[in-house]
Formats: structure tokens, sequence, C-alpha cells
């Protein structure tokens, strides 16, 4: 009894490790990097729209950080996101950060699109360049008013 | 009239100031255990035969449910995401509720009605056929010699069985959505790998599978030293333990969900 029940159990404690093992290397991914290896920039924005908070951060479609934190800052009025990125990407100062949507009704990510500056985004540095979300209400309300323009310009 | 109406309120007193005792009763005696659970570690031969218990015979059905229940989840995410258009996203489905609430949950609830009901009935057996009165006797310390190893090897088997139900629950999903229905099996895995984070998801997954086997063991241990020593005490128990767990593992997992996943 005493050996059969020892193998047992060391089968069971290993199909139970080996379990976690397949969870973690096939169904998830590790690849999230702690903040130790990240570079902390942030970007002022006149609207973010649906943008949250562990929102992945992109450039040419590959993920090079996440949204850490989203603030309101009341001397700009703007708001204020900080986004950790992977510091094996390097991006230069000029780059432009811009919120965009993946798909048509897909989660809201932040899209870095590279400059041409020598010099490269330091820890803590701010992204000059933004461009808002698109809001949707703003877009047919811009719309109507150029369809009413034309019609008075018709009359 | 009045007489009936005191009688109830009496009772009801009575029902709370016993279960508050219960509780306290129950706290210090896993206080005493965990006290106690430097000799079992020592021993460390009495755990692995209680491991073998808990653990490897709740195996099979542990895995054939995590089986179907994967395999159920297939078939019903297939059907729903396809009136979207999104059958690609099932494997992030099957995967995300698995590792998140189905897998510890389900694998804590079964857990609870296999092992934790044999538990108690055996510690409930031992206490009525005086079998731990006679250890006592023999200056044996019944927690340190019978309840401590039953309490370490559900605390390390839960977690285990956790996982293994929800990797096979993974490979169920597999089966139905791109062995039997036919969904893309590159976008089946890498969909769910990009979407499923390890510290967020699965290690979340883990402790919530720990703190259950936590709960189940202690509620099962103390349902089992607690019984009254009877052949009807012993049956109660068993009800007690099964019911009881069940409860503090959906009450525990609604709380430990509005911790983890609070919509952030």
């Amino acid at each position: 009894m005493g050996r059969t029940t020892d193998l047992w159990v060391g089968l069971f404690v290993c199909a139970g490790i080996g379990a976690l093992l397949i969870l973690a290397l096939k169904v998830g991914n590790t690849s999230g990097f702690s903040s130790a290896d990240a570079l902390q920039v942030s970007a002022n924005f006149d609207n973010i729209g649906g943008l949250k908070p562990r929102a992945p951060v992109k450039s040419s479609g590959v993920v090079v950080g996440r949204v850490t934190a989203i603030a309101f800052d009341d001397q700009k009025f703007m708001a204020k996101v900080t986004m950790s990125l992977d510091k094996r990407y390097k991006f230069p100062k000029d780059t432009t950060a811009s919120i965009l949507t993946s798909g048509l009704l897909g989660e809201q990510y932040v899209g870095l699109v590279a400059g041409g500056d020598a010099a490269n985004l330091a820890q803590g540095e701010v992204i000059k360049l933004t461009q808002s979300a698109v809001v949707l209400e703003n877009l047919i309300s811009q719309f109507l008013f150029s369809k009413a323009a034309e019609g008075d310009a018709k009359k | 009239m009045s007489e009936r109406a005191v009688f109830s309120v009496r009772k009801l007193g009575r029902t709370t100031s016993d279960m508050v005792m219960r509780l306290g009763y129950s706290a210090r005696f896993i206080m005493l255990t965990l006290l106690h659970s430097g000799t079992s570690f020592r021993r460390f031969g009495l755990i692995i035969r209680e491991l073998y218990y808990t653990g490897v015979q709740s195996l099979i059905i542990i895995l054939v449910s995590g089986l179907f229940v994967g395999m159920v989840l297939g078939f019903q995410g297939y059907h729903t995401l396809q009136t979207y258009g999104s059958e690609s996203a099932l494997g992030v489905l099957v995967a995300l509720s698995l590792v998140r609430e189905l897998g510890p949950v389900v694998a804590g609830l079964l857990f609870a009605s296999r092992a934790g009901s044999a538990i108690t009935a055996e510690i409930g057996l031992m206490k009525a056929t005086e079998q731990l009165s006679a250890m006592e006797m023999m200056a044996v310390d019944p927690i340190a010699r019978v309840v401590a190893p039953r309490f370490w090897a559900g605390f390390i088997s839960m977690p285990l069985l956790a996982a293994m139900f929800s990797a096979m629950g993974v490979f169920g999903g597999y089966l139905v959505g791109v062995v039997l229905i036919g969904v893309d099996e590159g976008s089946f895995w890498s969909q769910m790998q990009s979407a499923v984070d390890f510290r967020e998801d699965i290690l979340n997954g883990v402790i919530k599978s720990v703190v259950f086997g936590f709960a189940v063991t202690w509620i099962a241990l103390f349902q089992g030293y607690d019984a009254p020593p009877t052949a009807e005490g012993v049956s109660g128990a068993t009800t007690r333990t099964v019911v009881t767990s069940s409860l503090a593992i959906l009450g525990l997992d609604f709380l430990l969900t509005s911790l983890m996943f609070r919509g952030v």
C-alpha cells in the first residue's frame, strides 16, 4: 500500500503542476512585462472616449505597452493618460499618440506613430503630439451642420 | 398566543447564539489545527496518505466533469458567438470562463461533495466509535494525528484539482470547437493566448481555488469533529458539510470576484 500510494500521490502532484504549466504556457501569456523594465510616459488628450486602464498601447499593430492610469488634469482641462511602454522598444520624442478603435465596435487602444526625432522618449516624459478619440456624436453633428450649410447655400 | 410568541423569540435567540458559539468553536478548532500542523509536516507520510484519499481519488470525477463542462462551453459558446460572426473568439470564451470562474468553483463544489463529505464521515465515525478518545487516552493528540494531515492534504490538492479541471475543460472546448465544429485552430489558440493573462486571470483563479480548498477542508473537518457521536449525527454532519461548503464556495467566489475583477 505504502509505495503505490506514494506513486499515485506523486503522479497526482505532477499532473496538477503540469496542468498549471499548460494553463500558463498554452492558454495564457506570461509575456506581460513587469513595471520594473517599463518606460513610463504620459500624454494629454482632449477626449479619451472609452479608453480604459490596462488597454493596450500599439504601434504598427504590435502591442508595445499598456495604459496604466487615466486621470483628469484640472490645469489644462485635458485627460492625462499614463502608459508603460516595453523598454525593448525606443520611440523618438516626436511620436504621435492617438486613440483608436479596433474594429467597428471593438475596444479602444492607444496607437503610437513614430516621428523622425533623433532623441528618444525618456522615463516620465510627456508625448506632445496627440489625437483624441473620435466621438461619433460630434462626427454626426458635423455632418448634419455641413449638410445644413449646403442647403442654405443652394437657396 | 403570547406564550407562543415568547417561545419563538426565545428559540430565535437560542439559534443565533448557538450559531455564533459554533463559529467561535470552529475558529478555535482551525487555529488549533494550524498550530499542531508542525508534527504532521515532520511525519509527511501521513499527509501523503491523505493526499491519496482526497486528491487522487477525486481525480476521475474532476477530470471527467472538466472535460464535459469544457465541451458544453464549446457548443454553447459557438452557438452564441456565431450569431455575431466571431466564432474565432471561442477559445477566449472557453478559457476565460474556465480559468476565472468555472474551474475553481465547480472543482470546489465537486471536491466538497467527493472529498469533504468523506472527511466528515470518517472523522465523525472515528468520534462515534471513540477512536478519538482512545487516542487521547494514549496521549496522542487527535488534532495533530488525524485532523491536521487531512487539512493540509485538502489544502494542497484543491488548487491542483482546479488547475486540472481548467486544463481539461480547455481541452474539451478545443475538442468540440476545433475538432468537431471546425473553428480555425490557429485563431482559437492565438486569441486565447492574447486574451488570457497569467497574473490577472490564471493566478487569480489559483488564489480562488486555494481559498476554496481552505474553506471546504475546514468545514468538513469541523463538522466531522463536532458531529454528535451517533449514526444520525454523522449522517447529518455529512449533509451539513456539503451544504455549508457549497454555500461558502459560492459566497466566497462572489467576494473574491468582486475584489479581483472590478471591471477596470
